[in-house]
């Protein structure tokens, strides 16, 4: 659909319509002292050719590092088909339209979309996309709220094995509209949610429960049980999980005895490139039952006047535009360029390609883990299965070492410390398909290395 | 024109009030009000033992052009939601004084509904509304 900016003359002819001398005076219902007089913190524009060199120069900085780094984005292979499709004029734009059904193009592949997010969490809907991971965990926390209609707490139990920025995220943006996070803890040496921690909640009033699959240290939760224990208390379960695990894991939908209420993730690991952190789009699933309570756009099939297939936005009623302030959520766009990436990426991959980027991703990450223990120094964290990633611990600090790692041009993993003082030097490592034996081997004689280099705790 | 069942109460937000045995009443949206609404798609009910004022927003009708809440025309407690509307939302449409009742509470005062409309009071206001 072409986009064609207003000119002045056009402008000046709609203010003149609706009798205005100024654009600036159509706000003037806004009182002075709201208004910020200058932004001061954002520079002057740049030109095109400008504005190249300054991100040539950035991404220069960046170098081309041999990366094992997860803790919530993957690098991934992206076939080259996906962005020289997803950049086509027809796909490349940010936005949902706001004349939906004009573009029926953009709305099937939201269509599709749906579809096959909604196949991967084993759930029977799909919105058309949230921004990222950890907002989806706060939509996801508030829809709980408005769908557990037994509870009134407002309690959402929250392990420590959920990724720290989500745990952050939820909490900035839902906290203050009444909802309280609990953390609960997880068993020491095994990594993953203690459940007699969870006994002490028996008989109180808890709204929902926060199950990551795999999850922040790479661990797989015992789901089943997990999911169980809260269904036999009312209390909604909420999945969160890696879209790449689950051509290998069972699916949310398919949990325990019936299944997680909401499942949601970052679709990072689905074509989208890691971009220095963004930006990403976040997914979120949920049952039949629940469709009115999901926030965000969602996108159905009908047939037009005269029977023939079409695409349309549907269940609006849920959304700003009519519901105002008691929409399910303030979101009312979606991540359209990234989900438009996804789409193309799982169409190309099938469900055999992502199974095999899986395995061959939890093959590595195995490789890496022998590999780098076999250093002197270091030991696995945690016993039991683990997707592709893990925690290791070192006998000094890990700052140094991970310094001594970039100097050599590889980005050794996400230091724990910071997030889990109690378990001492942690280092999360990840390894997907990208990394060959060499690069494995590569690493592992350069942490023998940077061990040496690195003081003794 | 409008159906005005002339046995029950009214409210400028278009709920009509049927007073049932054991001091209970029974609460729905007025044949204008559905009319107003088009084919409704999708009802959510209060739930029994939820406390309510008066004039506060405790249902939501949704058809296919629009999204209302529904506000209660007394204080009270709810005692049942229209079980079926979840599976029947049409009802309303169908009969809106009968099978599309929303909810039925009891009232925290029995001198409330003194103060709704008159059926006669509701015709004059859907005539001033140009209904």
């Amino acid at each position: 659909m072409a986009f064609i900016p207003h000119t002045e003359a056009d402008v000046k002819e709609m203010l003149a319509a609706i009798g205005v001398t100024s654009i600036e005076q159509l706000f003037d219902e806004i009182p002075a002292n709201l208004r910020v007089k200058s932004l001061a913190g954002v520079p002057d524009a740049l030109n095109e050719m400008e504005i190249g060199r300054l991100m040539s120069e950035r991404a220069k900085a960046d170098g081309r590092p041999l990366c094992f780094i997860g803790a919530g984005a993957y690098e991934h292979h992206i076939p080259s088909a996906v962005w020289a499709i997803a950049t086509r004029g027809e796909f490349y734009s940010a936005y949902t339209p706001y004349q939906a059904e004009a573009s029926q193009g953009t709305l099937q592949l939201l269509y599709e979309y749906q579809t096959m997010i909604a196949s991967l969490t084993g759930l029977a809907v799909s919105n058309a996309s949230l921004y990222d991971g950890a907002s989806a965990l706060a939509e996801a926390s508030l829809m709980a709220v408005r769908a557990n209609r037994k509870s009134k707490s407002q309690r959402i139990l929250v392990p420590t094995t959920v990724h720290p920025h989500y745990r952050k995220v939820a909490i900035a943006s839902a906290a203050n509209q009444g909802l309280r996070f609990e953390e609960a803890p997880f068993l020491p040496g095994r990594g993953v949610v203690s459940m007699d921690a969870l006994t002490q909640y028996e008989g109180e009033d808890i709204t929902a429960l926060v199950i990551q699959q795999p999850n922040f240290f790479g661990a797989l939760e015992d789901v089943d049980a997990l999911t169980n224990w809260a269904r036999a208390r009312n209390i909604l379960v909420i999945a969160v999980t890696n879209p790449t695990s689950l051509a290998l894991l069972k699916p949310p939908g398919e949990w325990g005895d019936g299944g997680a209420d909401i499942a949601i993730g970052d679709g990072q690991p689905l074509g989208v490139p890691l971009s220095s952190g963004g930006p990403y789009f976040g997914f979120i699933t949920t049952r039949m039952e629940y469709v009115r309570q999901m926030p965000g756009r969602i996108v159905g099939r009908t047939v037009d006047l005269s029977g023939k297939p079409g695409f349309t936005l549907t269940l609006q009623a849920r959304e700003q535009h009519i519901r105002r302030g008691k929409a399910t959520s303030n979101i009312c766009t979606n991540q359209g360029l990234l989900v438009t990436a996804a789409t193309i990426y799982m169409s190309i991959m099938g469900p055999q390609g992502l199974e095999r980027v899986a395995a061959a991703s939890h093959a590595r990450a195995n490789e890496l883990v022998s590999a780098l223990t076999r250093v002197k120094g270091v030991r696995v964290a945690f016993e039991g299965p683990h997707f592709h990633e893990a925690v290791l611990l070192l006998d000094r600090p890990v700052a140094p070492v991970l310094k001594t790692l970039a100097a050599r041009g590889i980005l050794g993993g996400f230091d724990l410390s910071e997030h889990y003082p109690e378990l001492g030097h942690a280092l999360l490592v990840c390894a997907t398909e990208t990394k060959i034996r060499a690069d494995i081997e590569t690493y592992a004689n350069a942490l023998a290395d940077a061990m040496k280099a690195a003081k003794a705790a | 024109m409008s159906n005005v069942p002339t046995d029950l109460k009214y409210t400028k937000s278009h709920e009509w009030v049927r007073n049932l045995a054991d001091g209970i009443v029974e609460i729905g949206i007025t044949d204008h009000a559905q009319h107003a609404l088009g084919d409704l798609v999708f009802v959510d009910v209060p739930e029994a033992g939820r406390k309510v004022t008066a004039g506060e927003a405790c249902a939501v009708v949704e058809s296919v052009k629009a999204a209302s809440d529904v506000y209660s025309p007394v204080a009270g407690e709810v005692t049942a939601g229209n079980p079926d509307l979840a599976t029947t939302p049409e009802a309303i449409n169908e009969d809106p004084f009968g099978k599309g009742w929303l909810m039925r509470l009891r009232p925290a005062s029995s001198a409330a509904l003194a103060s709704l409309m008159s059926a006669a009071d509701y015709e004059a206001l859907l005539k001033e509304e140009g209904a």
